[in-house]
């Protein structure tokens, strides 16, 4: 028997994988002839900088998709997370209230864990159903009413959302920076790479030594790791907050996660490439924003990238455009 | 019997002894702890539960028939909204100016068609893509609610229609209209998975794809078909509950799809698909409506009673995966 | 019977699959009322030719003919109108289903509006259940049922329509003698109604018993047809094997070291009951056995992935709890699992990850995964198993069999086990991979390992093993040593006899 290599399906896999590149480039530069705005550099500032929050959750949902789960609760997560410690300023000072936030919300990071990573429960299930228990529970926390910090001008605590460094915005130097850390973590650290078999294959995983309960349960704390800084940045950055400011999140971030190519069956992706996929996703929003479209189509445009993105994907894998389904 | 019909059985009769204890439950907590006067099970309490179940209730059961083919539809929270506003805001349309009271048919049509193209669409992109349900449906999930926002930003969209209002809050032989529609549509789906080729289909593909493949059956018109359902059926609640309410927010429906979803997984419909009946997820719909209406009785506020029912969705889950497993004799994956 | 047409032919087919080519030009006739077997080892092309008889495949090249007429099986169901009816191994039945729904499965009888004709569909079923003189009833659930009424349901399904031909692929795996009896009765009548049956199966003893005539396969190819009336199982043996691989028996034996593994009175529920056996440094101890004998559940629990009922196991002379894969690995046990794609190796990941993972925990730089670490026992291990690969970098599920089965044992070896467990470890892999791996678990014995190889190949088993446990529903009949092993004492063994019974 013959050992040919699969070369021709990886091959059809990277045309697809190029599919969405050029179909990006295409856009922006359509978008770049239909405004000229677009390309000017504070709108290209404007985008990185308020893709930044958006960043900043995708790159914990990343960890968990490489996985094998989903997270759908990221977004009410961060709701919660942005009262929290808008509430917790003005109670304990920004010193204290920062790592109460962040403990909480790891607190909830680690109940989802347990439920999907030890119990394991479906994934998706348990995460739409934390969507629905967090934003309760941050609407129990803050009464119904918004968050607002008493003394906006006195705070250092601005800093985060506000500040500026050498030039650069601190958002996207935080998101900069994570993204630098998350990125060692998963593609140079004994825990990424178990993250990759767990999601790859589970059941070889476990027959590999890999503890998978623990393994699984890690990601959720990453993730949330991430949506609290993604709460701080928001807080800090209006100081003032409704309680409903994260809503819809979680479908934004896995679309910008599913557009850097992760495959939402686990066991591919990397922080590089989500990053691609948020300011993809940024930019496209942007430059349909700057044409004209209303602000609610860009759901509906999401929603088309999503499905678009995965389609190709799958068309890549199986090697045919259409399902095979009769 | 062996130990798999066993558990079959307990299944299937759990969420009724379920309900039972509720019902006790909150009848004696409500003599101690209820905040009004009257008691918990007074039949008009219960009538009312009934028309209270009806909106999740309806969706729940197109969403039974979803799960059963191994499916799952997110979107149908955004089509009931959708749906609502297109009952309500074609009534004020020109064109229908000069037909009075006839437009509310006409309406009434207009918006259980667009619940079936919604769910078409979702229908298709499954069965030509290939991309798994719960993808494209937390797609259209996204992409329905946007449609909504759309109509009208974030204003409701209102219609009062007297004649409307009345016909839904009206009585018939002693059950409300929506406690009708609710039972009817119950009667008409139970047929379909008990009676007719389709619904058997759909336990055959759920249960083994392959096999119902390589016998022939074909797959892609039947998951249309039952998205086209549950679009309809997602409409059809929209319309019950929007006749009697008059005024839909652009935000309404929110996480309708999770509560569908918890009703039929607690009736004892497994999340892999392949199992699960009509009946069943009727019981699980009362059971969670008596769970609210009990919760409220004794005085817990919406939070508790959100957080309640999220614990019980767990608990249910926990239990699907271990009823699921051999016992003892199986892997430690 | 010259005159006779064959109820079906196929000639000439090829099959290809990126990078295998399963079926190398293979021709095979089938007379009406013949119970024609296909033999071969596993991998050598059976499945595959009886897919695209059943219309689950399309040929490449090569064509099928029915009584003369040249036909194409464009699909199962057009294989089962045409009167071709496949018999899987896998048992393809919905079992929420009744068994009527089941035998009827996408052709359910029809009133007005969809509806199913319910009288029909039960008249109609029971009538054939009555011509199978089946137990149970048309109404049932087919998950209640026992897997051997499961198989009945199957074969039900073939007689809806008349069929020319049924195929039945391994059917005996998860049987008991009285209910084989009951399918070789039924498989009796199909064959005086005029029906050709091709019956696929490893099991000697069988063949000899019911077929007309045996063909064999081997790699692909088409190797000769014997009557099985004038023939033995040497000359069978022959055909399949061929002489290219050396399975002689194993007289080399090493020098026996300390016991290294000792099961005592393990039992799992119904899986296993009262196994104990014992492994020694130095030696190759062979568990054999027909599916469902529990050989694999054994290994399972001692690697830590099923816990055991009762029982002890002794590692060195020390009890252990062994209550994961974790606690097994760090006790320096390891295995090799029977399903690789599927248990054995992550195939999206690349070479050197996959071997490396039980361990990557501690081939660290700081708080980093040594590279430079990994590609060294990457390296080592490729040179010494010889893996064929363009680098460490490629894609493990771009492999063939053979190699991908040498990167698990290339990852187990680099554990430096006390104790290594090899499941099916030439199952699907080519001929020359196959001795390979039969030398390389020689050497291990010589270097002192202790080796446990559970195998289903009874050639396989008799050349790599310095003892045989022989195992049957879950019981340990008898240890052979390979001086005194049999091949008639091994199939009586785990057929169910005992050393101590008269054949």
């Amino acid at each position: 028997m013959a050992e040919l290599t699969k070369g021709k399906r990886d091959i059809g896999g990277v045309v697809a994988r190029q599919g969405i590149l050029i179909a990006f480039v295409v856009f922006m530069i359509g978008f770049a002839l239909a405004n000229e705005r677009f390309f000017a550099v504070d709108n290209i500032f404007g985008v990185i900088r308020s893709s930044a929050i958006l960043g900043v959750m995708a790159l914990g949902v990343t960890f968990v998709v490489i996985g094998g789960n989903l997270d759908l609760s990221v977004g009410s997560m961060m709701s919660f997370s942005t009262i929290v410690v808008l509430d917790l300023h003005d109670k304990l000072g920004p010193a204290l209230a920062i790592p109460a936030m962040f403990a909480m919300t790891l607190g909830l990071g680690a109940f989802i864990g347990f439920l999907v990573g030890y119990l394991k429960l479906n994934s998706l299930i348990v995460t739409l159903g934390m969507l629905s228990a967090i934003h309760g529970l941050t609407l129990t926390y803050s009464g119904g009413q918004n968050m607002d910090i008493a003394d906006k001008e006195g705070t250092w605590f601005s800093v985060f959302g506000q500040g500026v460094i050498a030039g650069v915005p601190v958002p996207i130097l935080m998101f900069a920076g994570l993204a630098i850390v998350l990125s060692v973590v998963l593609s140079k650290t004994p825990f990424g790479r178990k993250v990759y078999a767990v999601g790859g294959n589970g059941t070889a995983a476990t027959f590999s030594g890999v503890p998978r309960a623990r393994v699984v349960f890690y990601t959720y704390l990453v993730s949330a790791f991430c949506v609290a800084t993604a709460g701080l940045l928001q807080a800090s950055r209006s100081l003032g907050s409704q309680n409903t400011v994260g809503q819809g999140m979680e479908l934004e971030v896995l679309a910008a996660v599913i557009l850097g190519g992760a495959s939402l069956l686990g066991g591919s992706g990397t922080i590089f490439k989500t990053v691609i996929g948020v300011l993809i996703l940024g930019f496209i929003q942007n430059g349909l924003l700057l044409m004209g479209l209303a602000f609610y189509a860009q759901y509906v445009v999401t929603w088309a990238i999503i499905i678009l993105a995965v389609w190709l994907d799958i068309a890549a894998k199986r090697g045919r455009l259409w399902s095979p389904i009769a | 019997m062996n130990a798999e019909s066993r558990n079959n059985l307990v299944k299937q009769g759990a969420i009724w002894v379920f309900i039972l204890f509720e019902l006790a439950f909150f009848s004696i907590a409500g003599e101690f702890l209820s905040v009004s006067e009257k008691a918990f099970m007074d039949f008009d309490n219960m009538l009312l539960l009934l028309k209270q179940s009806a909106p999740i209730g309806i969706i729940a059961l197109g969403m039974t028939i979803i799960m059963i083919n191994g499916n799952i539809d997110l979107s149908v929270g955004a089509t009931y909204a959708f749906s609502a506003i297109v009952l309500l805001d074609s009534m004020t349309w020109p064109i229908f100016q000069g037909l009075g009271d006839w437009v509310i048919p006409v309406s009434w049509m207009l918006a259980l068609l667009t619940g079936t193209v919604l769910g078409a669409i979702n229908g298709l992109i499954v069965w030509k893509t290939g991309v798994d349900a719960f993808i494209v449906t937390l797609g259209s999930m996204l992409g329905y609610r946007g449609l909504v926002f759309m109509y009208n930003g974030e204003q409701p969209t209102s219609h009062l229609n007297w004649t409307l209002v009345d016909f839904a809050e009206a009585q018939f032989l002693g059950l409300h209209t929506a406690t009708w529609f609710l039972f009817v549509a119950a009667l008409a789906l139970w047929l379909l998975m008990t009676r007719t080729v389709h619904g058997r289909n759909a336990y055959a593909i759920g249960n083994n794809r392959e096999a119902a493949v390589n016998a022939g059956i074909r797959v892609g018109p039947h998951f249309l078909i039952n998205f086209m359902l549950i679009g309809f059926l997602a409409a059809l609640s929209a319309v019950v509950f929007y006749s009697e309410s008059g005024s839909v927010n652009p935000n309404d429906g929110m996480l309708y799809e999770l509560w569908a979803i918890t009703a039929v997984v607690l009736g004892g419909t497994k999340l892999a698909g392949g199992y699960g009946s009509i009946i069943s997820t009727i019981g699980g719909v009362i059971a969670i409506q008596l769970l609210r209406k009990g919760l409220g009785h004794i005085g817990a506020d919406t939070e508790t009673v959100n957080l309640v029912i999220g614990l019980i969705l767990i608990a249910v889950l926990f239990l699907d995966r271990q009823l699921n497993r051999k016992g003892k004799e199986e892997l430690k994956i | 019977m010259t005159d006779t047409l064959p109820a079906l032919r196929l000639e000439n087919i090829v099959k290809t699959f990126p990078g295998v080519r399963a079926l190398d030009g293979v021709s095979f006739t089938v007379m009406p009322g013949e119970v024609h077997a296909l033999m071969g080892e596993n991998g050598a092309g059976k499945s595959t030719l009886m897919k695209v008889l059943g219309g689950i495949y399309q040929p490449d090249e090569g064509r099928i003919y029915m009584e003369r007429q040249p036909t194409v099986m464009a699909s199962p169901m057009e294989a089962k109108a045409k009167g071709v009816v496949f018999i899987h191994q896998e048992l393809s039945l919905a079992d929420e289903l009744s068994v009527a729904e089941n035998i009827f499965l996408g052709e359910l009888p029809r009133k007005s509006f969809g509806r199913v004709d319910w009288e029909k569909l039960f008249s109609a079923t029971d009538r054939i259940l009555k011509t199978l003189n089946v137990s149970f009833d048309a109404r049932k659930r087919v998950g209640d049922l026992s897997i051997a009424n499961q198989q009945m349901v199957e074969i039900a399904r073939a007689l809806t329509v008349d069929p020319r031909a049924v195929i039945f692929d391994e059917p005996t795996a998860s049987l008991t003698d009285a209910e084989k009896v009951v399918l070789f009765d039924v498989i009796a009548d199909l064959r005086s109604r005029g029906v050709g049956i091709i019956y696929i199966s490893h099991r000697m003893e069988e063949i000899f018993k019911i077929t007309d005539r045996i063909s064999v396969l081997r790699d692909g190819q088409y190797r000769g047809t014997l009557q099985t009336a004038a023939t033995n199982e040497d000359e069978v043996t022959q055909l399949m094997i061929g002489r290219s691989l050396d399975l002689s028996r194993n007289d080399q034996h090493a020098e026996l070291g300390d016991v290294a593994l000792e099961v005592r009175g393990l039992s799992c529920g119904s899986l296993y009951r009262d196994v104990s056996f014992k492994v020694h440094r130095g030696e190759v101890v062979g568990f054999y056995g027909l599916v469902g004998a529990g050989r694999t559940e054994i290994v399972e629990t001692v690697f830590g992935l099923r816990a055991p009922s009762s029982g002890q196991i002794l590692l060195d002379g020390q009890e252990v709890r062994i209550n994961s894969p974790v606690d097994a690995i760090r006790l320096g046990i390891s295995l090799v699992p029977e399903d690789r794609k599927g248990q054995g190796l992550v195939l999206g990941m690349n070479c050197r990850d996959n071997m490396t993972l039980p361990q990557v925990d501690d081939l660290k730089a700081g708080p980093f995964v040594s590279d430079g670490a990994e590609v060294a026992i990457f390296d080592l291990y490729r040179d010494r198993l010889d893996i064929r690969t363009p680098g460490w970098r490629q894609l493990v599920g771009n492999l063939s069999g053979g190699n991908q089965q040498k990167i698990v044992i290339g990852k187990w070896l680099s554990m430096h086990p006390n104790v290594l467990i090899v499941d099916e470890p030439t199952r699907g892999i080519d001929v020359g991979s196959k001795s390979e791996i039969h030398n390389l678990i020689r050497g291990l014995a010589q270097q002192g390992y202790a080796v446990i190889v559970v195998s289903s190949e009874m050639p396989e088993v008799l050349h790599v093993s310095d003892r045989i446990v022989a195992m049957y529903h879950g019981r340990i009949m008898r240890e052979f040593t390979s001086e005194e092993v049999t091949e008639d004492g091994l199939v009586q063994a785990i057929s169910g006899i005992s050393g101590d019974k008269v054949a």
